[in-house]
């Protein structure tokens, strides 16, 4: 499968090691010679490291023949990506109309103390689950009709 | 005894995988299908087309034993929310194994296509454009006429490009196309290739749904003979709502930031990598192999003035019986928001319903009778959009839910213009002093300005649209804005 899902926490030893020319070098061989690459690498890179570090700006720019700085700014474009690591398991938490119709508004101080400094909260607009809402996605995986304690288990549960 | 449980992303969330599992452990035999849409039941269990849920893991015992009366609805396909559709686009929903190509053959798949095949490649064109088909990614743009541009215009390729990046909160009805019925999706791309004479797909879809990505790429490599010389890519999104406007989704699919163009060039002369390129939603794709299968006629038939065929609305938010209903344009707001819809969940008072996603108008119950119909939604201040209906009930603050469509803008805005860069940041600001209680009648007057600004100085409808939720709020629930938020609440 291409898509890997990106938000995976990074893992703060092994991503010090993995920023390494060689296994960015992998993902960009695996796109190379396809339309438009710039992205799909990019997910890659962030599904493996967390992040798109320095190393890795550098090493895609010269393969693609692209500055570093078109490099950077496509990564500061999405929300996606990020250009520093964050070791956090991340759940992300529709804030979007729906989602609020159905009362997120009123989860989210308590979703945050919970969660402390262990998990990141990150807000998401719309997951398509918005007759079902409140929705969250942790990993690849979405969860719907959150109240206080279910989502106090999903972020005990969140590594 | 054999089940049925769907495996569509909002099946999983509300827990299908722990039912089917279940169900699994107590010797039942489980087919993986997609979802019926009726998504208050998911998740739902069929067996022999009878109907239970919302189904737990710890109802299983008593299904199986067939004593589960309290949840059980009899049989699905007489249940009213369906027979009460029109189901053109979603004829298989709930119906077939969405990966099974045995599946989808049998139940009419790939005859839009062979019909296609057996046409000149402008009769294909012709066939869309008497269809009436207009494009379900919210401006409503005729397909068919779009296509005839791509067909005519001189490149030495092009290109189908399917929008999939669906980030209208209140829609989902692209994701069930993708996770349900993927061939269909596939095999309307195909056609729209062979009409115009492009041999290369994309589908660009958001990475919020890595259910749609995982499905439509495993449909993607199991069809590719069927549809080949035609050849489908899937491109995953990086979290950017604008990237569903399509020329900053073309940016965004030759790996650039997700920056509008200006246009013209309209995509269909210049689009990706400046080949003539038509670019569609899922739905106004997925509707194309109805059409060329039983004929423009047959899809014409359905709907009111310019608004022919079926739209797969989506009632979502705080509402009763949410899910997917397509029907013929004509049908009433009020009709589908208390009649199908049941009203809201809380069982309070409905207030307020945006329809169209954030760019959309919030509508009272007074305006119910409007008519969903492109032009009967601008005559009344509002838009259709994709067909998303979000419902919220009387506990609503509709001066936050302003200063939220204000924020959104902020908060996804390409950059590009002033307009709607700075705009919406100050329209944050001026609706939180409106709702600080100070100078609330110069700062209105200061949104209505700045909404003025954004609508006629954007170069999208992200700055130009964001006007219609703020306005609309301000215009049909102005009591909101006539007192600081916490006496309100009090
Ligand atoms: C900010 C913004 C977001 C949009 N998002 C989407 C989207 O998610 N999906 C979509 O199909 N169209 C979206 N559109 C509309 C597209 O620009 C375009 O009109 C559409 O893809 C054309 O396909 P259609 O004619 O089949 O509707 C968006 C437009 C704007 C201005
Ligand atoms: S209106 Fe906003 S999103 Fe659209 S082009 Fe201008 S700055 Fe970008
Ligand atoms: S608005 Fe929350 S899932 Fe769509």
């Amino acid at each position: 499968m291409l898509y890997d899902a990106h938000d995976k926490p990074g893992r703060s030893d092994a991503m010090e090691n993995a920023d390494t020319f060689s296994d960015v070098a992998a993902i960009i061989a695996r796109h190379a010679g396809r339309e438009g690459a710039l992205l799909p690498i990019l997910h890659d890179v962030e599904a493996a490291h967390g992040h798109v570090g320095e190393a890795s700006v550098r090493a895609i720019a010269t393969a693609l023949n692209l500055s570093r700085a078109e490099v950077h700014g496509v990564v500061s474009f999405y929300h996606d990506f990020h250009d520093h690591p964050d070791p956090r398991p991340v759940i992300k938490l529709c804030r979007a109309e729906a989602c609020q119709a159905r009362g997120v508004e009123a989860l989210v101080a308590g979703a945050e103390a919970v969660a402390g400094q262990r998990v990141r909260i990150a807000p998401v607009y719309c997951l398509g689950l918005c007759s079902v809402g409140p929705a969250a996605m942790l990993g690849g995986s979405v969860y719907a009709r959150l109240d206080a304690a279910a989502l106090s288990a999903l972020i005990a549960a969140a590594a | 005894m054999k089940a049925r449980v769907s495996d569509d992303a909002l099946a999983l969330a509300c827990g299908a995988d722990a039912v089917a599992a279940a169900l699994a452990a107590a010797g039942v035999a489980v087919d993986r299908v997609s979802s019926w849409g009726m998504h208050w039941l998911e998740p739902l269990v069929e067996i022999d087309g009878n109907g239970w849920g919302p189904v737990t893991p710890a109802d299983v015992p008593a299904l199986v034993a067939g004593l589960l009366a309290e949840k059980a609805i009899g049989r699905i396909e007489d249940n009213p929310f369906i027979t009460r559709q029109a189901r053109l686009t979603f004829a298989r929903a709930g119906r077939t194994r969405p990966l099974s190509l045995d599946d989808y053959a049998a139940t009419g798949g790939w005859n839009g296509l062979a019909a296609a095949r057996a046409l000149e490649a402008s009769a294909t064109t012709e066939t869309v454009v008497q269809s009436g088909l207009r494009g379900r990614g919210g401006a409503g743009f005729p397909a068919g006429i779009k296509w005839q541009t791509v067909a005519a215009a001189p490149g030495a390729r092009k290109y189908i490009v399917c929008n999939a990046d669906e980030g209208d909160s209140g829609t989902f009805a692209d994701r069930m196309v993708m996770e349900g019925d993927p061939y269909l999706l596939i095999e309307g791309m195909a056609i729209a290739g062979l009409a115009v004479g492009a041999s290369k797909g994309f589908v660009y879809i958001r990475s919020e749904y890595p259910h749609a990505i995982a499905k439509l790429q495993a449909a993607v490599a199991l069809s590719a003979d069927i549809v080949a010389p035609f050849d489908i890519e899937v491109r995953v999104g990086a979290g950017a709502y604008v990237c569903g406007e399509e020329t900053s989704l073309l940016n965004s699919l030759e790996g650039k930031r997700g920056e509008v163009r200006a246009k013209p060039p309209l995509p269909a002369h210049k689009g990706l990598f400046g080949q003539p390129t038509v670019i569609n939603n899922v739905l106004t794709l997925a509707a194309v192999p109805f059409i060329l299968a039983h004929g423009a006629k047959a899809y014409a038939d359905f709907g009111m003035g310019r608004s022919r065929g079926t739209i797969p609305v989506q009632l979502a938010g705080n509402i009763r019986h949410g899910g997917l209903f397509e029907t013929a344009f004509g049908i009433t707001l009020g009709e589908l928001v208390n009649d199908i819809g049941g009203g809201s969940e809380s069982g309070r008072q409905v207030r307020a319903v945006q329809v169209g996603g954030p760019l959309g108008a919030y509508f009272p119950p007074a305006l119910f009778d409007t008519p969903f119909d492109y032009e009967a939604f601008a005559a009344a201040d509002g838009l259709i959009g994709h067909g998303g209906i979000v419902v919220f009930d009387d506990s609503v603050d509709m001066a936050r839910q302003a200063r939220f469509a204000m924020a959104f803008c902020a908060i996804e805005s390409c950059g590009k213009c002033t307009p709607c860069r700075l705009g919406s940041t100050r329209g944050v600001e001026t609706l939180d002093r409106i709702n600080a209680g100070d100078n609330r009648a110069a700062n209105l007057a200061l949104v209505e300005a700045l909404c003025d600004t954004m609508k006629f100085g954007s170069l999208c409808a992200l700055g130009g649209f964001t006007p219609y939720p703020v306005l609309s709020a301000i215009r049909h629930f102005g009591e909101d804005f006539q007192s600081p938020a916490r006496e309100r609440a009090a």
